[in-house]
Protein backbone atom coordinates (compact mmCIF):
# COMPACT_ATOMS: atom_id res chain seq x y z
CA UNK A 1 0.00 0.00 0.00
CA UNK A 2 1.26 3.13 -0.74
CA UNK A 3 0.47 6.62 1.10
CA UNK A 4 -2.01 7.46 -1.58
CA UNK A 5 -3.60 4.51 -0.59
CA UNK A 6 -3.73 5.11 2.99
CA UNK A 7 -4.17 9.36 2.90
CA UNK A 8 -8.06 9.27 2.53
CA UNK A 9 -8.15 6.77 4.90
CA UNK A 10 -6.21 8.93 7.77
CA UNK A 11 -8.16 12.17 6.75
CA UNK A 12 -11.47 10.56 7.25
CA UNK A 13 -10.90 8.93 11.27
CA UNK A 14 -9.21 11.99 12.25
CA UNK A 15 -11.60 14.04 10.57
CA UNK A 16 -14.61 11.88 12.24
CA UNK A 17 -12.78 11.34 15.72
CA UNK A 18 -13.20 15.17 15.74
CA UNK A 19 -16.89 15.00 15.81
CA UNK A 20 -17.50 14.31 19.11
CA UNK A 21 -15.55 17.45 20.49
CA UNK A 22 -18.27 19.88 18.10
CA UNK A 23 -21.46 17.38 18.94
CA UNK A 24 -21.86 16.36 22.24
CA UNK A 25 -26.05 15.81 22.36
CA UNK A 26 -26.03 12.53 23.51
CA UNK A 27 -29.24 11.49 20.55
CA UNK A 28 -26.52 12.57 18.21
CA UNK A 29 -23.73 10.46 19.39
CA UNK A 30 -26.03 7.52 19.72
CA UNK A 31 -27.23 7.78 16.24
CA UNK A 32 -23.25 8.39 15.08
CA UNK A 33 -22.36 4.89 17.05
CA UNK A 34 -25.48 2.98 15.80
CA UNK A 35 -24.30 4.20 12.21
CA UNK A 36 -21.10 3.20 12.46
CA UNK A 37 -21.90 -0.38 14.11
CA UNK A 38 -23.94 -0.66 10.64
CA UNK A 39 -21.03 0.82 8.68
CA UNK A 40 -18.71 -1.84 10.54
CA UNK A 41 -21.16 -4.53 9.83
CA UNK A 42 -21.38 -3.65 6.04
CA UNK A 43 -18.23 -3.51 5.40
CA UNK A 44 -17.86 -7.17 6.65
CA UNK A 45 -20.73 -7.74 4.24
CA UNK A 46 -18.69 -5.64 1.70
CA UNK A 47 -15.58 -7.64 1.44
CA UNK A 48 -17.77 -11.13 0.63
CA UNK A 49 -20.58 -9.51 -1.14
CA UNK A 50 -18.88 -6.62 -2.86
CA UNK A 51 -15.38 -7.99 -3.62
CA UNK A 52 -16.32 -11.67 -3.26
CA UNK A 53 -19.44 -11.26 -5.67
CA UNK A 54 -21.67 -13.97 -3.19
CA UNK A 55 -24.09 -12.03 -2.20
CA UNK A 56 -25.36 -12.87 1.41
CA UNK A 57 -28.99 -12.29 2.34
CA UNK A 58 -28.18 -13.21 5.89
CA UNK A 59 -25.01 -11.70 7.61
CA UNK A 60 -27.64 -11.54 10.51
CA UNK A 61 -26.11 -15.01 11.51
CA UNK A 62 -22.67 -13.69 11.75
CA UNK A 63 -23.80 -10.45 13.46
CA UNK A 64 -26.42 -11.98 16.03
CA UNK A 65 -23.40 -14.37 16.20
CA UNK A 66 -21.00 -11.84 17.43
CA UNK A 67 -23.97 -10.65 20.15
CA UNK A 68 -24.74 -13.54 21.68
CA UNK A 69 -20.93 -15.34 21.55
CA UNK A 70 -20.08 -12.26 23.90
CA UNK A 71 -23.10 -12.16 26.00
CA UNK A 72 -23.01 -15.37 27.10
CA UNK A 73 -19.56 -15.67 27.92
CA UNK A 74 -19.96 -12.83 30.43
CA UNK A 75 -22.93 -14.11 31.68
CA UNK A 76 -22.83 -17.57 31.87
CA UNK A 77 -18.71 -17.66 32.25
CA UNK A 78 -17.82 -14.80 33.64
CA UNK A 79 -15.38 -13.98 30.66
CA UNK A 80 -13.95 -10.68 30.58
CA UNK A 81 -15.80 -8.04 27.84
CA UNK A 82 -12.44 -7.65 26.17
CA UNK A 83 -12.01 -11.09 25.65
CA UNK A 84 -15.60 -11.49 24.64
CA UNK A 85 -15.46 -8.82 22.14
CA UNK A 86 -11.98 -11.08 20.45
CA UNK A 87 -13.60 -14.43 20.77
CA UNK A 88 -16.71 -13.33 19.54
CA UNK A 89 -15.04 -11.89 16.26
CA UNK A 90 -13.01 -15.24 16.05
CA UNK A 91 -16.52 -17.18 16.36
CA UNK A 92 -17.97 -15.33 13.57
CA UNK A 93 -15.18 -16.35 11.55
CA UNK A 94 -15.63 -19.93 12.24
CA UNK A 95 -19.32 -19.28 11.45
CA UNK A 96 -18.76 -18.15 8.59
CA UNK A 97 -15.69 -20.48 7.14
CA UNK A 98 -18.33 -23.15 8.19
CA UNK A 99 -21.36 -22.21 6.14
CA UNK A 100 -19.38 -21.14 3.45
CA UNK A 101 -17.78 -24.78 3.76
CA UNK A 102 -21.38 -26.11 3.26
CA UNK A 103 -22.30 -23.94 0.49
CA UNK A 104 -19.49 -23.87 -1.88
CA UNK A 105 -18.41 -26.88 -1.25
CA UNK A 106 -21.66 -27.94 -3.13
CA UNK A 107 -20.91 -25.14 -5.71
CA UNK A 108 -23.91 -22.92 -4.61
CA UNK A 109 -23.77 -19.31 -6.13
CA UNK A 110 -25.87 -16.21 -6.89
CA UNK A 111 -29.44 -16.22 -5.74
CA UNK A 112 -28.38 -19.82 -4.60
CA UNK A 113 -26.09 -18.98 -1.91
CA UNK A 114 -27.95 -15.63 -0.85
CA UNK A 115 -30.77 -18.31 -0.01
CA UNK A 116 -28.76 -20.51 1.71
CA UNK A 117 -27.35 -17.75 4.23
CA UNK A 118 -31.13 -16.54 4.39
CA UNK A 119 -31.88 -19.87 6.07
CA UNK A 120 -29.20 -20.22 8.17
CA UNK A 121 -30.05 -16.98 9.40
CA UNK A 122 -33.34 -18.08 9.89
CA UNK A 123 -32.31 -21.31 11.72
CA UNK A 124 -30.41 -19.49 14.31
CA UNK A 125 -33.09 -17.27 14.97
CA UNK A 126 -35.18 -19.92 15.54
CA UNK A 127 -32.45 -21.62 18.19
CA UNK A 128 -32.09 -18.44 19.87
CA UNK A 129 -35.18 -17.74 20.18
CA UNK A 130 -36.12 -21.01 21.37
CA UNK A 131 -33.20 -22.44 23.42
CA UNK A 132 -32.57 -21.58 27.32
CA UNK A 133 -28.78 -20.94 27.04
CA UNK A 134 -29.34 -17.83 24.52
CA UNK A 135 -31.95 -16.46 27.39
CA UNK A 136 -35.03 -17.74 24.96
CA UNK A 137 -37.66 -15.08 23.71
CA UNK A 138 -36.38 -12.76 26.70
CA UNK A 139 -33.19 -12.37 24.95
CA UNK A 140 -30.12 -11.64 27.21
CA UNK A 141 -28.83 -8.33 29.47
CA UNK A 142 -25.42 -7.84 29.98
CA UNK A 143 -24.87 -6.56 33.49
CA UNK A 144 -24.65 -2.73 33.78
CA UNK A 145 -21.03 -1.81 35.13
CA UNK A 146 -19.69 0.99 33.75
CA UNK A 147 -16.03 0.52 33.60
CA UNK A 148 -13.50 0.47 30.95
CA UNK A 149 -11.88 -2.87 31.61
CA UNK A 150 -16.17 -4.30 31.27
CA UNK A 151 -16.04 -2.36 27.65
CA UNK A 152 -18.96 -0.15 28.97
CA UNK A 153 -17.72 4.06 29.10
CA UNK A 154 -19.96 6.40 30.86
CA UNK A 155 -18.75 8.79 28.26
CA UNK A 156 -20.39 8.00 24.67
CA UNK A 157 -17.93 9.58 23.09
CA UNK A 158 -15.69 7.03 24.12
CA UNK A 159 -17.57 4.34 22.79
CA UNK A 160 -17.85 5.99 19.65
CA UNK A 161 -14.38 6.28 19.09
CA UNK A 162 -14.13 2.93 19.69
CA UNK A 163 -16.12 1.95 16.89
CA UNK A 164 -14.24 4.56 14.96
CA UNK A 165 -10.82 2.76 15.16
CA UNK A 166 -12.88 -0.23 14.52
CA UNK A 167 -14.25 0.97 11.06
CA UNK A 168 -10.79 2.55 10.64
CA UNK A 169 -9.03 -1.04 10.90
CA UNK A 170 -11.33 -2.74 8.85
CA UNK A 171 -11.04 0.12 5.98
CA UNK A 172 -7.30 -0.27 6.01
CA UNK A 173 -8.03 -4.05 5.80
CA UNK A 174 -9.96 -3.94 3.03
CA UNK A 175 -8.01 -1.33 1.10
CA UNK A 176 -4.67 -3.95 1.84
CA UNK A 177 -7.36 -6.57 0.44
CA UNK A 178 -8.12 -4.21 -2.68
CA UNK A 179 -4.36 -4.19 -3.49
CA UNK A 180 -3.22 -7.84 -2.73
CA UNK A 181 -2.75 -10.94 -4.26
CA UNK A 182 -5.51 -12.30 -2.23
CA UNK A 183 -7.77 -9.59 -3.31
CA UNK A 184 -7.38 -10.21 -7.00
CA UNK A 185 -7.91 -13.20 -6.74
CA UNK A 186 -11.29 -12.78 -4.94
CA UNK A 187 -12.35 -10.12 -7.60
CA UNK A 188 -11.66 -12.51 -10.35
CA UNK A 189 -13.77 -15.38 -9.16
CA UNK A 190 -16.52 -12.95 -8.79
CA UNK A 191 -15.68 -11.10 -12.42
CA UNK A 192 -15.50 -15.08 -13.90
CA UNK A 193 -14.68 -18.10 -11.51
CA UNK A 194 -14.02 -21.02 -14.62
CA UNK A 195 -11.53 -17.83 -15.83
CA UNK A 196 -10.04 -17.66 -12.67
CA UNK A 197 -9.67 -21.60 -11.97
CA UNK A 198 -8.02 -21.66 -15.18
CA UNK A 199 -5.11 -19.09 -14.26
CA UNK A 200 -4.54 -21.00 -11.02
CA UNK A 201 -6.62 -19.25 -8.46
CA UNK A 202 -8.01 -22.04 -5.57
CA UNK A 203 -11.42 -20.45 -6.00
CA UNK A 204 -13.06 -22.50 -2.78
CA UNK A 205 -10.10 -21.41 -0.82
CA UNK A 206 -10.41 -17.82 -2.28
CA UNK A 207 -13.95 -17.77 -1.24
CA UNK A 208 -14.13 -19.56 1.99
CA UNK A 209 -11.50 -17.09 3.71
CA UNK A 210 -13.21 -14.02 2.22
CA UNK A 211 -16.70 -15.64 4.29
CA UNK A 212 -14.51 -16.00 7.36
CA UNK A 213 -12.73 -12.37 7.39
CA UNK A 214 -16.72 -11.21 6.22
CA UNK A 215 -18.11 -13.17 9.00
CA UNK A 216 -15.64 -12.05 11.41
CA UNK A 217 -15.87 -8.54 10.72
CA UNK A 218 -19.51 -8.49 10.77
CA UNK A 219 -19.79 -10.22 14.60
CA UNK A 220 -17.45 -8.06 15.59
CA UNK A 221 -19.94 -5.33 15.10
CA UNK A 222 -22.76 -7.63 16.90
CA UNK A 223 -20.53 -7.66 19.96
CA UNK A 224 -20.34 -4.08 19.27
CA UNK A 225 -23.99 -3.45 19.37
CA UNK A 226 -24.63 -5.98 22.15
CA UNK A 227 -22.13 -4.13 24.49
CA UNK A 228 -23.48 -0.23 23.31
CA UNK A 229 -27.07 -1.37 24.20
CA UNK A 230 -26.33 -3.85 26.58
CA UNK A 231 -29.89 -6.04 25.74
CA UNK A 232 -30.47 -8.54 22.65
CA UNK A 233 -32.65 -10.84 21.76
CA UNK A 234 -33.29 -13.38 18.82
CA UNK A 235 -35.08 -11.24 16.79
CA UNK A 236 -32.81 -8.33 17.40
CA UNK A 237 -29.30 -10.46 16.64
CA UNK A 238 -30.42 -12.54 14.47
CA UNK A 239 -33.57 -10.58 12.52
CA UNK A 240 -33.56 -10.23 8.79
CA UNK A 241 -33.59 -6.27 9.13
CA UNK A 242 -29.70 -6.73 9.96
CA UNK A 243 -28.99 -8.61 7.11
CA UNK A 244 -30.97 -6.22 4.50
CA UNK A 245 -29.51 -2.88 6.56
CA UNK A 246 -26.15 -4.80 5.97
CA UNK A 247 -26.35 -5.55 2.30
CA UNK A 248 -28.13 -2.26 1.61
CA UNK A 249 -25.43 0.13 2.30
CA UNK A 250 -23.09 -0.98 0.51
CA UNK A 251 -24.99 -1.47 -2.31
CA UNK A 252 -26.48 2.39 -1.73
CA UNK A 253 -22.36 3.74 -0.99
CA UNK A 254 -20.87 1.58 -4.08
CA UNK A 255 -20.43 -2.34 -3.58
CA UNK A 256 -16.44 -3.49 -4.03
CA UNK A 257 -15.11 -0.33 -2.92
CA UNK A 258 -13.37 0.44 0.16
CA UNK A 259 -15.67 3.62 1.52
CA UNK A 260 -18.85 2.01 0.10
CA UNK A 261 -20.73 0.91 3.39
CA UNK A 262 -19.77 3.62 5.58
CA UNK A 263 -20.73 6.11 2.92
CA UNK A 264 -23.91 4.00 2.21
CA UNK A 265 -24.79 3.41 6.05
CA UNK A 266 -24.50 7.52 6.58
CA UNK A 267 -26.64 8.24 3.91
CA UNK A 268 -29.49 5.65 4.63
CA UNK A 269 -29.40 6.39 8.51
CA UNK A 270 -29.19 10.04 7.94
CA UNK A 271 -31.93 10.09 5.48
CA UNK A 272 -33.94 7.90 7.94
CA UNK A 273 -32.89 10.23 10.87
CA UNK A 274 -34.60 13.17 8.62
CA UNK A 275 -37.59 11.25 7.45
CA UNK A 276 -38.35 10.45 11.52
CA UNK A 277 -37.69 14.25 12.50
CA UNK A 278 -40.31 15.38 9.59
CA UNK A 279 -43.03 12.44 9.96
CA UNK A 280 -41.99 10.59 13.13
CA UNK A 281 -45.96 9.76 13.70
CA UNK A 282 -45.81 7.24 10.37
CA UNK A 283 -44.29 4.03 12.06
CA UNK A 284 -41.39 2.63 9.55
CA UNK A 285 -41.43 5.78 7.78
CA UNK A 286 -37.31 5.26 7.80
CA UNK A 287 -38.10 1.97 6.05
CA UNK A 288 -39.76 3.28 3.10
CA UNK A 289 -36.61 5.91 2.82
CA UNK A 290 -34.68 2.94 2.95
CA UNK A 291 -37.00 1.10 0.17
CA UNK A 292 -37.10 4.66 -2.19
CA UNK A 293 -33.20 5.30 -2.12
CA UNK A 294 -32.01 1.20 -2.91
CA UNK A 295 -34.80 1.96 -5.75
CA UNK A 296 -33.41 5.45 -6.82
CA UNK A 297 -29.64 3.50 -6.35
CA UNK A 298 -30.38 0.53 -8.53
CA UNK A 299 -31.91 2.41 -11.54
CA UNK A 300 -29.84 5.49 -11.37
CA UNK A 301 -26.78 4.73 -9.86
CA UNK A 302 -25.09 1.05 -10.32
CA UNK A 303 -21.85 1.44 -8.89
CA UNK A 304 -23.79 3.60 -5.72
CA UNK A 305 -23.04 7.02 -4.55
CA UNK A 306 -19.04 6.13 -4.95
CA UNK A 307 -19.91 5.08 -8.94
CA UNK A 308 -22.11 7.66 -9.25
CA UNK A 309 -19.65 10.61 -8.43
CA UNK A 310 -16.88 9.06 -9.82
CA UNK A 311 -18.91 9.04 -13.21
CA UNK A 312 -19.60 12.60 -12.37
CA UNK A 313 -15.76 14.00 -11.90
CA UNK A 314 -14.87 11.63 -15.07
CA UNK A 315 -17.52 13.84 -16.80
CA UNK A 316 -16.56 16.98 -15.41
CA UNK A 317 -12.66 16.11 -16.23
CA UNK A 318 -14.19 15.67 -20.21
CA UNK A 319 -15.80 18.30 -20.66
CA UNK A 320 -12.85 20.59 -19.06
CA UNK A 321 -10.64 18.76 -21.62
CA UNK A 322 -12.94 19.30 -24.40
CA UNK A 323 -13.52 22.86 -23.64
CA UNK A 324 -16.54 24.91 -22.81
CA UNK A 325 -17.51 24.96 -26.93
CA UNK A 326 -18.97 21.09 -26.26
CA UNK A 327 -20.21 21.42 -22.86
CA UNK A 328 -23.62 21.06 -24.92
CA UNK A 329 -22.91 18.12 -26.52
CA UNK A 330 -21.61 16.12 -23.32
CA UNK A 331 -24.46 17.14 -21.68
CA UNK A 332 -26.55 14.59 -23.90
CA UNK B 1 5.39 -34.18 -21.53
CA UNK B 2 1.33 -34.82 -22.08
CA UNK B 3 -0.17 -37.81 -22.63
CA UNK B 4 -3.64 -38.54 -23.31
CA UNK B 5 -4.53 -42.07 -22.70
CA UNK B 6 -7.56 -43.54 -23.78
CA UNK B 7 -9.73 -40.51 -22.61
CA UNK B 8 -13.54 -40.75 -23.29
CA UNK B 9 -16.44 -38.36 -22.28
CA UNK B 10 -20.23 -39.50 -22.54
CA UNK B 11 -23.03 -37.18 -21.94
CA UNK B 12 -25.51 -39.03 -21.56
CA UNK B 13 -26.57 -40.93 -25.19
CA UNK B 14 -24.03 -38.25 -26.57
CA UNK B 15 -20.27 -40.09 -27.09
CA UNK B 16 -18.59 -36.84 -27.08
CA UNK B 17 -15.09 -38.28 -27.10
CA UNK B 18 -14.57 -41.90 -27.28
CA UNK B 19 -11.29 -42.98 -26.38
CA UNK B 20 -8.90 -40.13 -27.96
CA UNK B 21 -5.14 -40.85 -27.78
CA UNK B 22 -2.88 -37.92 -27.91
CA UNK B 23 1.22 -37.52 -26.97
CA UNK B 24 3.10 -34.89 -27.15
CA UNK B 25 6.83 -34.24 -26.44
CA UNK B 26 8.15 -30.83 -25.22
CA UNK B 27 8.48 -28.14 -27.34
CA UNK B 28 6.77 -27.34 -30.58
CA UNK B 29 3.12 -26.36 -31.94
CA UNK B 30 1.10 -29.24 -32.57
CA UNK B 31 -2.97 -28.51 -33.94
CA UNK B 32 -5.73 -30.42 -32.90
CA UNK B 33 -8.20 -29.90 -35.66
CA UNK B 34 -12.14 -31.65 -36.73
CA UNK B 35 -15.60 -30.78 -37.78
CA UNK B 36 -17.91 -28.94 -35.51
CA UNK B 37 -19.04 -30.96 -32.82
CA UNK B 38 -16.08 -33.04 -32.96
CA UNK B 39 -15.22 -33.01 -28.97
CA UNK B 40 -12.11 -30.88 -29.35
CA UNK B 41 -12.98 -28.32 -26.90
CA UNK B 42 -14.60 -31.18 -24.48
CA UNK B 43 -11.27 -32.70 -24.58
CA UNK B 44 -9.42 -29.47 -23.67
CA UNK B 45 -11.62 -29.00 -21.32
CA UNK B 46 -10.54 -32.54 -19.76
CA UNK B 47 -6.90 -32.01 -19.97
CA UNK B 48 -7.45 -28.36 -18.29
CA UNK B 49 -9.42 -30.16 -15.92
CA UNK B 50 -12.67 -28.42 -15.96
CA UNK B 51 -14.69 -31.80 -16.93
CA UNK B 52 -14.10 -35.39 -15.25
CA UNK B 53 -13.28 -37.98 -18.12
CA UNK B 54 -15.45 -41.52 -18.13
CA UNK B 55 -13.12 -43.11 -18.64
CA UNK B 56 -9.04 -42.92 -19.53
CA UNK B 57 -5.95 -41.28 -17.96
CA UNK B 58 -3.88 -38.13 -18.50
CA UNK B 59 -0.54 -37.50 -17.70
CA UNK B 60 1.53 -34.47 -17.23
CA UNK B 61 5.12 -34.82 -17.16
CA UNK B 62 4.77 -38.18 -15.70
CA UNK B 63 2.36 -37.38 -12.89
CA UNK B 64 -1.52 -38.84 -13.01
CA UNK B 65 -3.28 -35.50 -13.37
CA UNK B 66 -6.97 -37.03 -13.95
CA UNK B 67 -8.44 -36.31 -11.09
CA UNK B 68 -6.72 -33.14 -10.17
CA UNK B 69 -8.30 -29.50 -9.67
CA UNK B 70 -7.85 -27.08 -12.76
CA UNK B 71 -6.18 -24.52 -10.49
CA UNK B 72 -3.52 -27.33 -9.56
CA UNK B 73 -2.94 -28.19 -13.12
CA UNK B 74 -2.57 -24.65 -13.78
CA UNK B 75 0.26 -24.68 -10.77
CA UNK B 76 1.68 -27.23 -12.63
CA UNK B 77 2.16 -25.48 -15.66
CA UNK B 78 -1.07 -26.20 -17.79
CA UNK B 79 -2.51 -23.07 -19.24
CA UNK B 80 -5.40 -22.28 -21.44
CA UNK B 81 -7.34 -20.21 -23.29
CA UNK B 82 -11.57 -20.22 -23.57
CA UNK B 83 -12.90 -20.46 -27.10
CA UNK B 84 -15.79 -18.12 -25.59
CA UNK B 85 -13.71 -15.07 -24.14
CA UNK B 86 -14.21 -15.15 -20.82
CA UNK B 87 -12.61 -11.43 -19.75
CA UNK B 88 -13.24 -9.85 -16.19
CA UNK B 89 -15.07 -7.38 -17.50
CA UNK B 90 -15.01 -4.92 -15.12
CA UNK B 91 -11.37 -5.40 -14.65
CA UNK B 92 -8.40 -3.06 -16.86
CA UNK B 93 -6.54 -4.92 -19.64
CA UNK B 94 -3.45 -5.08 -17.27
CA UNK B 95 -5.66 -5.76 -14.03
CA UNK B 96 -6.70 -8.90 -16.01
CA UNK B 97 -3.82 -10.38 -16.79
CA UNK B 98 -1.92 -9.96 -13.56
CA UNK B 99 -4.51 -12.42 -12.04
CA UNK B 100 -2.61 -14.67 -13.84
CA UNK B 101 0.94 -13.43 -13.21
CA UNK B 102 -0.15 -13.55 -9.20
CA UNK B 103 0.25 -17.58 -9.51
CA UNK B 104 3.67 -17.14 -9.22
CA UNK B 105 4.41 -13.23 -8.33
CA UNK B 106 2.84 -13.08 -4.78
CA UNK B 107 3.65 -9.76 -5.04
CA UNK B 108 1.71 -6.93 -6.15
CA UNK B 109 4.54 -4.90 -7.78
CA UNK B 110 6.47 -8.47 -9.39
CA UNK B 111 2.82 -9.31 -11.09
CA UNK B 112 2.02 -6.12 -12.15
CA UNK B 113 5.05 -5.71 -14.12
CA UNK B 114 5.25 -9.49 -15.41
CA UNK B 115 1.24 -8.49 -16.32
CA UNK B 116 2.76 -4.97 -18.06
CA UNK B 117 5.55 -7.34 -19.86
CA UNK B 118 3.41 -10.11 -21.13
CA UNK B 119 0.88 -7.39 -22.35
CA UNK B 120 2.95 -5.54 -24.49
CA UNK B 121 4.43 -9.21 -26.07
CA UNK B 122 1.06 -10.18 -27.40
CA UNK B 123 0.69 -5.97 -28.83
CA UNK B 124 -1.78 -4.80 -25.96
CA UNK B 125 0.74 -2.35 -24.87
CA UNK B 126 -1.40 0.67 -25.37
CA UNK B 127 -4.21 -0.86 -23.78
CA UNK B 128 -3.41 -1.43 -20.22
CA UNK B 129 -5.85 0.56 -18.82
CA UNK B 130 -8.47 0.23 -20.48
CA UNK B 131 -11.35 -1.51 -19.23
CA UNK B 132 -11.42 -5.63 -20.14
CA UNK B 133 -14.86 -5.05 -21.36
CA UNK B 134 -14.20 -2.25 -23.91
CA UNK B 135 -11.92 -4.65 -25.96
CA UNK B 136 -12.65 -5.23 -29.59
CA UNK B 137 -13.02 -9.06 -30.70
CA UNK B 138 -9.36 -9.60 -31.44
CA UNK B 139 -8.26 -7.71 -28.47
CA UNK B 140 -10.23 -10.07 -26.20
CA UNK B 141 -8.85 -12.44 -28.19
CA UNK B 142 -5.09 -11.16 -26.84
CA UNK B 143 -6.18 -10.60 -23.45
CA UNK B 144 -7.29 -14.44 -23.40
CA UNK B 145 -3.63 -15.10 -24.36
CA UNK B 146 -2.16 -12.54 -22.32
CA UNK B 147 -3.85 -14.01 -19.18
CA UNK B 148 -2.57 -17.99 -19.62
CA UNK B 149 0.77 -16.47 -20.55
CA UNK B 150 1.10 -14.97 -17.16
CA UNK B 151 0.77 -17.42 -15.66
CA UNK B 152 4.36 -18.97 -17.21
CA UNK B 153 2.61 -22.67 -18.43
CA UNK B 154 4.95 -24.73 -19.77
CA UNK B 155 1.75 -26.16 -21.92
CA UNK B 156 -0.17 -23.72 -23.57
CA UNK B 157 -4.07 -24.63 -24.79
CA UNK B 158 -5.56 -22.48 -26.76
CA UNK B 159 -8.69 -23.31 -28.16
CA UNK B 160 -9.61 -20.87 -31.52
CA UNK B 161 -7.70 -18.23 -30.41
CA UNK B 162 -7.80 -16.58 -34.31
CA UNK B 163 -11.49 -17.16 -34.89
CA UNK B 164 -13.34 -14.62 -35.55
CA UNK B 165 -10.87 -12.23 -36.74
CA UNK B 166 -9.87 -10.62 -40.07
CA UNK B 167 -6.56 -11.52 -42.33
CA UNK B 168 -5.16 -8.94 -41.15
CA UNK B 169 -5.61 -9.45 -37.41
CA UNK B 170 -4.96 -13.13 -37.67
CA UNK B 171 -1.43 -12.27 -39.97
CA UNK B 172 -0.29 -10.10 -36.55
CA UNK B 173 -1.24 -12.74 -34.07
CA UNK B 174 0.71 -15.29 -35.82
CA UNK B 175 4.32 -14.04 -35.12
CA UNK B 176 3.17 -13.58 -31.41
CA UNK B 177 2.16 -17.77 -31.31
CA UNK B 178 5.50 -18.16 -32.95
CA UNK B 179 7.21 -16.28 -30.58
CA UNK B 180 5.58 -17.96 -27.42
CA UNK B 181 6.79 -21.42 -28.70
CA UNK B 182 10.47 -20.04 -29.50
CA UNK B 183 10.26 -19.37 -26.10
CA UNK B 184 10.02 -23.24 -24.99
CA UNK B 185 6.69 -23.39 -24.33
CA UNK B 186 4.34 -26.33 -26.03
CA UNK B 187 1.75 -25.13 -27.72
CA UNK B 188 -2.03 -27.57 -28.16
CA UNK B 189 -4.14 -25.58 -30.50
CA UNK B 190 -7.48 -26.02 -32.19
CA UNK B 191 -7.80 -24.34 -35.33
CA UNK B 192 -10.19 -23.75 -37.79
CA UNK B 193 -8.31 -21.65 -39.86
CA UNK B 194 -6.65 -23.98 -42.07
CA UNK B 195 -4.39 -21.49 -43.39
CA UNK B 196 -2.84 -21.26 -39.84
CA UNK B 197 -2.71 -24.80 -38.98
CA UNK B 198 -0.27 -25.00 -42.20
CA UNK B 199 1.90 -22.15 -41.23
CA UNK B 200 2.21 -23.11 -37.34
CA UNK B 201 1.87 -26.37 -37.15
CA UNK B 202 4.51 -29.34 -36.90
CA UNK B 203 1.87 -31.72 -36.21
CA UNK B 204 -1.81 -32.23 -36.08
CA UNK B 205 -4.35 -34.55 -34.67
CA UNK B 206 -7.73 -35.08 -36.29
CA UNK B 207 -10.89 -35.30 -34.16
CA UNK B 208 -14.14 -36.60 -36.06
CA UNK B 209 -17.12 -37.41 -34.04
CA UNK B 210 -15.09 -37.83 -30.73
CA UNK B 211 -12.62 -40.16 -32.15
CA UNK B 212 -8.95 -39.40 -33.19
CA UNK B 213 -8.99 -40.47 -37.13
CA UNK B 214 -5.87 -39.40 -38.26
CA UNK B 215 -2.07 -37.57 -36.96
CA UNK B 216 0.97 -36.29 -38.58
CA UNK B 217 2.47 -33.34 -40.73
CA UNK B 218 -0.12 -31.40 -41.23
CA UNK B 219 0.23 -31.89 -45.42
CA UNK B 220 0.07 -35.30 -45.00
CA UNK B 221 -3.08 -35.22 -42.79
CA UNK B 222 -4.97 -32.98 -45.15
CA UNK B 223 -4.61 -35.19 -47.77
CA UNK B 224 -5.48 -38.41 -45.94
CA UNK B 225 -9.03 -39.53 -47.13
CA UNK B 226 -10.61 -40.23 -43.78
CA UNK B 227 -9.81 -36.17 -42.95
CA UNK B 228 -11.55 -35.06 -46.22
CA UNK B 229 -14.37 -38.01 -45.57
CA UNK B 230 -14.77 -36.55 -42.10
CA UNK B 231 -15.08 -32.80 -43.43
CA UNK B 232 -17.00 -32.95 -46.25
CA UNK B 233 -19.24 -36.71 -46.05
CA UNK B 234 -18.90 -39.72 -47.07
CA UNK B 235 -17.36 -40.60 -50.93
CA UNK B 236 -16.04 -37.01 -50.85
CA UNK B 237 -12.46 -38.05 -51.40
CA UNK B 238 -12.90 -40.35 -54.58
CA UNK B 239 -15.63 -37.10 -55.57
CA UNK B 240 -12.71 -34.60 -55.54
CA UNK B 241 -10.51 -36.92 -57.31
CA UNK B 242 -12.65 -37.96 -59.93
CA UNK B 243 -13.21 -33.92 -60.30
CA UNK B 244 -9.74 -33.19 -59.98
CA UNK B 245 -8.59 -35.19 -62.75
CA UNK B 246 -11.86 -34.21 -65.07
CA UNK B 247 -10.11 -30.23 -64.65
CA UNK B 248 -6.40 -31.52 -64.85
Amino acid sequence: MTARDLIPIAVLTILAALLPLVVTSSPVLNFLVFMLIVALGAQGWNILGGFGGQFSFGHAAFFGTGAYVTAILQLRYGVNAWAGLVLATAAGGVVGWAIGFLSFRSGLRGSYFALVTLAFAEVFRILANAASFTGGAAGLLIKLDVRAANLQFDDRAVFYWLVLAFVAAVLLLTRWIQRSRFGAQLVAVRENEDAAKALGVDSLKVKLRAIALSGAVTALSGCLYAQYFLYIDANIAYGSWISVELLLAPIIGGVGTVFGPVVGALTLHGLGEVAKQFAGRIPGIDLIVFGGVLVLAVAFARGGILGLLERLRDRGRGIMARGPKEVSHAGR
Amino acid sequence: MLAVDGVSKRFGGLMAVDSATLSLQPGGIIGLIGPNGAGKTTLFSMISGFIAPTDGRIRFEGTDITAEEPHRRAERGIGRTFQIVQPFAGLTVCENIAVGAYLRHAKRAEATAKAREVARRVGLGSELDRPAGGLTVAGRKRLELARALATEPKLLLLDEVLAGLNPSEIRDIIPVIRGIRDEGVTILMIEHVMQAVMNLCERVYVLAQGRMIAEGPPTVVCADTRVIEAYLGHGAAARLKAEGAAHG
